[in-house]
C-alpha cells in the first residue's frame, strides 16, 4: 500500500491534475509548490503523450505544449522534477499517464523509478481492468498503487472492478473526454454507493469539474474532487505567471470542499 | 482476464467508458457470426449489393512482361465503392441493426472506408458520421464529396498530423460521449478485441474466393499472395484461408514512404516497436519514449502508424513476410498496372503491384502468385498526377 490515503484522512480530499513541462517544467515546480500550499491533499502529474486518446482539447493542447520543439520534455525529464519536488513535498503525488509511456520505458524499470523518486500511483486510462495485469503485478511489487476508473457506463462491472481497487477510485463524472462542463447529470452518489458495498476505499470524482459550486456538489458524494481543464486552461492563460494563479485557484476550490 | 490475443498482441486497451459498449459488439457478434440467417442476409448484400464474388483475374500481359510466375490479380477493386471495405462495412451494419444502433461513426484515411460506410448507412436508413484528417480531406477531396453526397456528415480532423491515426482517435473519443444509439465501424483489423477477429472473419470472404477460384483455374494453391498493408484489413482478408496452408507465401506491403532510413516512413513492422496503442497491443512507429511518430505515405490509406495485432502475430512467428515499398516504387506500379493491364488499381494496392514488379520475375513459369487488388484508382489521379509534376486537380 502506498500513501494514498492519507490524501482521504482528514477530510474532502482536493486532487488537481497539470501536465508536466506546460508551458516547461520549472513552471511546473513552481505550480505544485503553489498548490500544495494552497491545501491540495494529492497531487495528479501528468506525462505528456502524443495521442492522448481520452482528453478533451485542453489537456490536447498541454501535451502538444510539453512535447513541442522548444520543449520536448522526456518520461525522464520528469523524474528528475519528481526528486526535486519530492524535497519539500509531502503529500502524495500520482503519475497520470497512456499505457505506451511506460510499457515503451521499459514497465519494471518505469515504476521501480515512481517508487524511488517517491511516486505513489499511476492513472492509466487506457488501462481497463481486463488489461490491469499488464502492470499491476509489477505495481504490486513497488508499493505503488494502480488506480481503478469507474465510468458511468461501467454499471455491472462496478462491483469486480472495485473489489480488486487499491490507492483510490477515480470516478468519471461524465460520456466523453477530459474537459469543463457546465452540467453533471450522472448519479454519483449512486456509483460510490455501488463501490462502497463491496469495498472501503476512497473515491474521488473527476471529468468536467470546473468551479467551486460544483466541487462543492460532487464532494458531498463522494471523498475528494479531481480537477484537470479548469488548472490547465489557467496554466494556458497566464504561462509561466500561472503559479500564483492557480493557487488561487485551488484555495477557492478547497475552501467550497472543506 | 486480457482478451482476444494473438501471441503477445491485441487486447482491450481501451478507457473504461467503452468497456460495455465492446462487450456488447462482441456478446452481438459471437450470437449471429453463425446464426444462418444473419448469415444468409450477409451474402445476400455481398452478392445483391457488394457485387461478391469478386473476380479472379488472370493478367496474362503482366504474366509475360514480368517473365516470371503466372499472375493473378483479386479483383477487389470492382466491389461497389470501389474498395474491400464495403466486405467489413455491411458484416458490422447487420450487427450494428440488430443491436439496436441507429447512428453510425468511422474514422478514414483514404476515403474508401468512409465512402462504404456512408454507402451501407445511406442504404440501411442509419444516420453516419465521419472523422477524416484534414490532410486527408485535402489529398482526397473527392472522397469527401461522394460521403457527403451520400447523406454523411464528414469531420475534417486537425489534431496530431492530421491524417488516419488522429481520425481512430477522434472517432474513439466520439464514441465515448455517445455510446447509446452509436456504433463505431472501425475500418481495419485493428482496435480493441473483437474488432481485429470480427474484421478479419467479414474481410476472410477474400481469400475463401481466392482459394477457390485458384483451385478451380489452375488446380492447385498459389506459390504467394501479396496484399498491401495500412492496418492490415485487405491483407489478412486475402491471407486468411491460407494461413494453414503452409506452402502459401504471404506477404504484406508496407508503406515506406520516401524509405525506410528516412522519419517519411510509415513501414511499422520494418521500422516500428512493440507498443499499446488505439486499444491494442501490436508494432508502432514511435520514438524512444514511446511517443507516436508523425508517420508518412503517399497512400492516405496506409499512413497509419500501427498495425492489426494479428498481422505482428503473423510476422512474430515468421508466417508472413512483411515487405517495405516506397512511393516512388508504389506510383510506378500504379502507372505500370494501367498501362499493361487496364487496370488502375488504388495507391494502395499499387504498393503490393511494385512488390510483385520486383518478385515475379525471379519466380518459376509453373509457380503462382496472387495480389489482391484491394482497391480502385480514380481516387488517386489527380494525387498522382500532381506527385509527377501535373496540376490538375478534380
Amino acid at each position: 500500500m502506498s500513501n494514498i490515503y492519507k490524501a482521504f484522512e482528514k477530510h474532502k480530499a482536493f486532487i488537481p491534475f497539470i501536465t508536466c513541462g506546460d508551458p516547461d517544467l520549472e513552471t511546473t515546480e513552481k505550480v505544485v509548490y503553489e498548490m500544495v500550499d494552497a491545501g491540495a491533499d494529492l497531487i495528479e502529474l501528468g506525462i505528456p503523450f502524443s495521442d492522448p486518446t481520452a482528453e478533451g482539447p485542453v489537456i490536447q493542447e498541454a501535451n502538444i505544449r510539453a512535447l513541442g520543439d522548444n520543449n520536448n520534455v522526456t518520461t525522464d525529464d520528469i523524474f528528475e522534477l519528481v526528486i526535486k519536488l519530492r524535497k519539500k513535498v509531502t503529500v502524495p503525488m500520482v503519475f497520470m499517464t497512456y499505457a505506451n509511456v511506460i510499457f515503451s520505458y521499459g514497465s519494471e524499470k518505469f515504476i521501480s523509478r515512481c517508487k524511488e523518486t517517491g511516486i505513489d500511483g499511476l492513472i492509466l486510462p487506457d488501462i481497463p481492468y481486463e488489461e490491469k495485469d499488464e502492470f499491476d503485478p509489477i505495481c504490486k511489487k513497488y508499493d505503488i498503487d494502480l488506480i481503478s476508473l469507474i465510468a458511468p457506463t461501467s454499471h455491472d462491472r462496478i462491483k469486480t472492478i472495485a473489489s480488486d481497487a487499491s490507492g483510490f477510485i477515480y470516478c468519471v463524472s461524465s460520456l466523453g473526454v477530459t474537459g469543463t462542463r457546465n452540467e453533471i447529470t450522472t448519479d454519483i452518489g449512486a456509483m460510490v454507493k455501488l463501490v462502497k458495498d463491496v469495498k472501503n476505499i476512497p473515491c474521488a470524482v473527476g471529468f468536467g469539474i470546473s468551479n467551486p459550486k460544483q466541487a462543492e456538489k460532487m464532494s458531498k458524494h463522494a471523498d475528494g474532487v479531481i480537477v484537470g481543464s479548469a488548472i490547465v486552461k489557467i496554466i494556458a492563460k497566464y504561462g509561466r505567471k500561472s503559479p500564483e494563479y492557480v493557487g488561487e485557484f485551488v484555495r477557492s476550490m478547497v475552501a467550497d470542499i472543506r | 482476464m486480457s482478451k482476444g490475443r494473438f501471441g503477445i498482441h491485441g487486447g482491450q486497451y481501451i478507457p473504461e467508458t467503452l468497456m460495455n459498449a465492446v462487450t456488447e459488439v462482441e456478446k452481438a457478434y459471437f450470437k449471429y457470426k453463425d446464426d444462418p440467417e444473419f448469415n444468409r442476409e450477409l451474402t445476400k448484400l455481398y452478392n445483391d449489393y457488394a457485387g461478391r464474388p469478386s473476380r479472379l483475374y488472370y493478367a496474362k500481359r503482366l504474366t509475360k512482361e514480368l517473365g516470371g510466375c503466372k499472375i493473378y490479380l483479386k479483383r477487389e477493386d470492382l466491389n461497389h465503392t470501389g474498395s474491400h471495405k464495403i466486405n467489413n462495412v455491411i458484416g458490422q451494419m447487420l450487427l450494428a441493426k440488430r443491436m439496436g444502433k441507429t447512428r453510425v461513426i468511422a474514422e478514414t484515411g483514404a476515403g474508401q472506408h468512409g465512402v462504404a460506410t456512408a454507402t451501407v448507412a445511406a442504404m440501411m436508413g442509419m444516420e453516419c458520421e465521419i472523422f477524416m484528417g484534414r490532410e486527408d480531406t485535402v489529398r482526397q477531396a473527392l472522397n469527401v464529396y461522394r460521403m457527403k453526397l451520400l447523406g454523411a456528415k464528414v469531420h475534417a480532423i486537425d489534431s496530431g498530423t492530421a491524417t488516419l491515426k488522429d481520425a481512430v482517435t477522434e472517432t474513439f473519443r466520439e464514441w465515448t460521449k455517445r455510446i447509446d444509439d452509436t456504433h463505431y465501424v472501425l475500418g481495419s483489423v485493428m482496435g480493441p478485441y473483437p474488432f481485429p477477429q470480427m474484421v478479419r472473419d467479414f474481410q476472410s470472404v477474400i481469400s475463401r474466393e481466392i482459394k477457390m477460384q485458384i483451385l478451380e483455374a489452375e488446380g492447385k494453391l498459389p506459390d504467394a499472395v501479396l496484399a498491401c498493408v495500412g492496418g492490415g484489413s485487405n491483407a489478412i482478408g486475402a491471407f486468411y484461408h491460407f494461413i494453414e496452408d503452409k506452402g502459401v507465401r504471404l506477404i504484406g506491403c508496407e508503406a515506406a514512404g520516401r524509405g525506410i532510413d528516412t522519419f517519411e516512413t510509415a513501414a511499422t513492422v520494418n521500422t516500428g516497436r512493440v507498443g499499446i496503442f488505439h486499444g491494442m497491443k501490436s508494432y508502432f512507429c514511435q520514438d524512444n519514449y514511446g511517443q507516436i511518430a508523425p508517420v508518412y505515405s503517399i497512400s492516405a490509406g496506409l499512413d497509419y502508424p500501427g498495425i492489426g495485432p494479428e498481422h505482428a502475430y503473423l510476422h512474430d512467428i515468421k508466417r508472413a513476410e512483411y515487405v517495405p515499398v516506397t512511393d516512388d516504387e508504389a506510383v510506378n506500379a500504379f502507372e505500370y498496372l494501367s498501362r499493361i493491364e487496364g487496370i488502375i488499381p488504388a495507391i494502395e494496392s499499387a504498393h503490393a503491384v511494385a512488390h510483385a514488379m520486383k518478385l515475379a520475375p525471379a519466380m518459376d513459369k509453373e509457380q503462382i502468385m496472387v495480389i489482391n487488388i484491394s482497391g480502385r484508382g480514380d481516387k488517386d489521379c489527380a494525387a498522382i498526377a500532381r506527385y509527377r509534376g501535373e496540376d490538375i486537380y478534380e
